[in-house]
């Protein structure tokens, strides 16, 4: 009896959910909002919180009011594990924003793609993308375009051997190694590779080294957090004569705020938004890139992370997919992703294709900028 | 040789940093006999505050003594915790300063926030040569401050009778209550001294490392070290500890490879626990001063 009346009641309550959830579209997402990589993951998740807000303020999509649902994983790729579960089985996503870093998403990859889960990953390797997984896509400028960028114009001013002094935290060594592996075909050599621990205080030994190398013309500078910011100060310390390159890492106002006078003179390659206003009016993005820091701004009254485009870009990919199949199935989602074409974010104009996961290319996706007076100068190509 | 000469430079300078690190790490110990794991958040809670009290508008001196003060409020914080878990081993309390500077961390980044910050420099902005080799002002204004609290923490515990009644308390806690000595009062101004030193350290070294919320992790692991190879108890054994520790990662890393800088440090913090557990001054004196 009692077996009968709660196998009744849960038909029951399923049928209710089922009404309930009609006209929503759940949306998970899986952010690093604490720990070490909070300050990639905290304006990822206001983004998404903030224009979800718009979208169903605005009247939702097709209708539909969207539902996020987001977990914090402190970066750990086995709490990404266990929610990328609840969210498949528990909370029925149709697709899946984040994770926010390289290590985590590589995690989850099996579970979406046994899942049938369309999976919007924010993280910057490559890996994520390559090979093509029928279910994962991103909307993320990867190191290789940074690095590309780089040597580009490293080659235009005739620069063929620099020293490079790399942080040891997984940003600085995935961007140190894809930089070796493309710097031949830029006709660069790499005659110092130094590195420094996230925890150090002082790189002048390793600057030292570096600026005792006969012949080194440039030096790059892969990492994030305060690192970057004492090599530079190290650097001007020194009096090492030669340009400095940055990498997107230290690409916010904090860079120079920290680094300060020191900072003058470095070139850094950076995402647009970091220079929405700047950009040129032709620039596709421009519009998207201002707009979006002016409703950050806003909102949170603090100025935008360049890492919170991704979480815009993730978020409008799905709402454009869902628009264009008018379906909220994770299938047709997935389908509306990989036929993205012309799709303005604030990472660039992404064109999918089924070869292509990530749709970016340099010229659109990356900048270079130069310090100049503290404040970001765009460098014209 | 000027390489060489630079590189040492470089060593001393962060040898010092760990050292200002170190020294109060040795005040708490001497008296308590407990490692303060928390030292690092006193130092990250000195920087922080001055920093956000500088972003409120209050004047640069005033906002600097307020973060001195906020972290000695820390300290005796600390101490009554302590205090109120008294008759546990002094394991428990060792883990009691851990959970604390947990909660330090978690507070700072609610209080203020999870950004890097900077703090500026007390002195000239720049950077003097000596022998060809260049030292910025800020590092050595960094080196003068720690002789400065070494001499005065001598003189402090040699020459004056709440110093000495310190030591006594270090040596033997009931005589030294039998003999008149205030064993709250004295623990309660041991924490408060070492909170100020990290305090002072917090507002010196922003401007050279930048801060942030977790700071003290690797600002208190490498001031840990330094205490460790000193010996834990004398101050100026965490300036010579931080000093072996700056030179030896410098010059690994100038003239061997920045890859294995830690990890020598590291063989070399283990080797000094293996050979002389009492640390480089064990055999100067074996007790606990």
């Amino acid at each position: 009896m009692l077996k009968k009346i709660s196998i009744a009641g849960l038909c029951i309550l399923s049928i209710f959910s089922f009404i309930l959830n009609a006209g929503t579209i759940k949306i998970g997402a899986i952010v690093a909002s604490t720990g070490p990589a909070s300050f990639i993951g905290d304006p990822e998740l206001k983004t998404l919180k903030l224009y979800v807000k718009k979208i169903n303020d605005n009247g939702g999509v097709n209708g539909d009011k969207i539902k996020l649902i987001a977990y914090d994983t402190g970066a750990n790729p086995r709490k990404a594990v266990s929610f990328v579960k609840r969210l498949i089985s528990q909370d029925r996503v149709v697709a899946i924003i984040g994770p926010s870093t390289t290590g985590e998403t590589m995690a989850i990859i099996p579970f979406v793609q046994r899942a049938k889960i369309p999976l919007l990953s924010m993280g910057g390797g490559i890996p994520i993308i390559k090979p093509v997984k029928k279910w994962v896509f991103k909307i993320v400028a990867t190191d290789t375009m940074a690095c590309k960028k780089i040597m580009a114009h490293m080659k235009k001013k005739g620069i063929s051997k620099i020293g490079m002094i790399s942080g040891s935290g997984g940003f600085g060594k995935s961007m140190r190694k894809q930089c070796k592996d493309v710097a031949g075909e830029y006709g660069i050599k790499i005659l110092a590779d130094e590195t420094y621990g996230k925890k150090d205080a002082d790189m002048t030994s390793q600057l030292i080294k570096i600026k005792n190398t006969k012949g080194i013309q440039a030096v790059l500078n892969p990492g994030f957090g305060q690192g970057p910011a004492i090599v530079t100060k190290n650097y001007r310390q020194l009096n090492i004569p030669y340009p400095l390159y940055e990498s997107h890492g230290v690409a916010s106002k904090k860079y120079i705020e920290i680094a300060g006078k020191a900072a003058e003179g470095v070139i850094v390659v950076a995402p647009p938004v970091v220079v929405a206003d700047k950009l040129s009016d032709d620039n596709p993005i421009k519009k998207v890139c201002v707009a979006y820091t002016k409703e950050y701004k806003n909102a949170y009254h603090t100025d935008i992370a360049s890492f919170g485009g991704h979480a815009y870009d993730s978020l409008y990919a799905i709402v454009d997919a869902v628009k264009k199949e008018h379906s909220t199935d994770p299938k047709k989602i997935r389908d509306g992703l990989e036929s993205l074409k012309n799709f303005v974010g604030i990472d660039g104009v992404v064109n999918m294709s089924p070869k292509d996961h990530l749709g970016l290319d340099t010229k659109t996706g990356l900048v270079l900028l130069k310090v100049k007076n503290g404040n970001w100068s765009v460098i014209e190509e | 040789m000027n390489e060489f000469f630079q590189l040492l430079l470089s060593g001393v300078t962060v040898g010092f940093i760990y050292a200002l690190v170190g020294m109060g790490f040795t005040v708490i110990y001497n008296s308590s006999g407990i490692i303060n794991f928390a030292q690092g958040e006193f130092v990250m809670a000195g920087g922080m505050s001055a920093v956000f009290l500088l972003k409120w508008g209050i004047p640069f001196w005033l906002a600097f003594l307020l973060a001195i003060i906020i972290t000695a409020f820390l300290g005796v914080v600390l101490y009554k915790l302590i205090d109120i878990s008294k008759e546990h081993s002094v394991i428990s309390m060792i883990i009691l300063t851990l959970g604390y500077s947990i909660a330090l961390r978690g507070l700072a980044e609610v209080v203020f926030d999870k950004e890097l910050h900077t703090l500026p420099s007390f002195v000239k902005d720049g950077t003097f040569s000596i022998y060809g080799a260049t030292l910025t002002y800020q590092a050595l204004l960094v080196m003068i401050t720690s002789v400065i609290i070494v001499i005065s923490l001598y003189l402090f515990f040699n020459k004056t009778k709440t110093g000495k009644a310190m030591l006594a308390l270090s040596d033997n806690k009931d005589s030294a209550k039998l003999m008149g000595v205030d064993i709250n009062k004295i623990l309660m101004l041991n924490f408060i001294i070492s909170a100020v030193i990290a305090g002072v350290g917090g507002l010196l070294l922003a401007p050279i490392t930048s801060t942030n919320y977790e700071i003290g992790i690797m600002l208190g692991l490498k001031g840990f070290s330094a205490a460790v190879i000193g010996g834990l108890s004398k101050p100026f054994g965490a300036v010579v500890g931080g000093l072996l520790l700056g030179i030896l990662e410098s010059l690994v890393a100038g003239y061997i490879s920045s890859e294995y800088k830690d990890a020598v440090a590291f063989v070399a913090l283990l080797g000094i626990l293996f050979f002389m557990p009492g640390g480089i001054f064990s055999n100067l004196k074996a007790k606990r001063v």
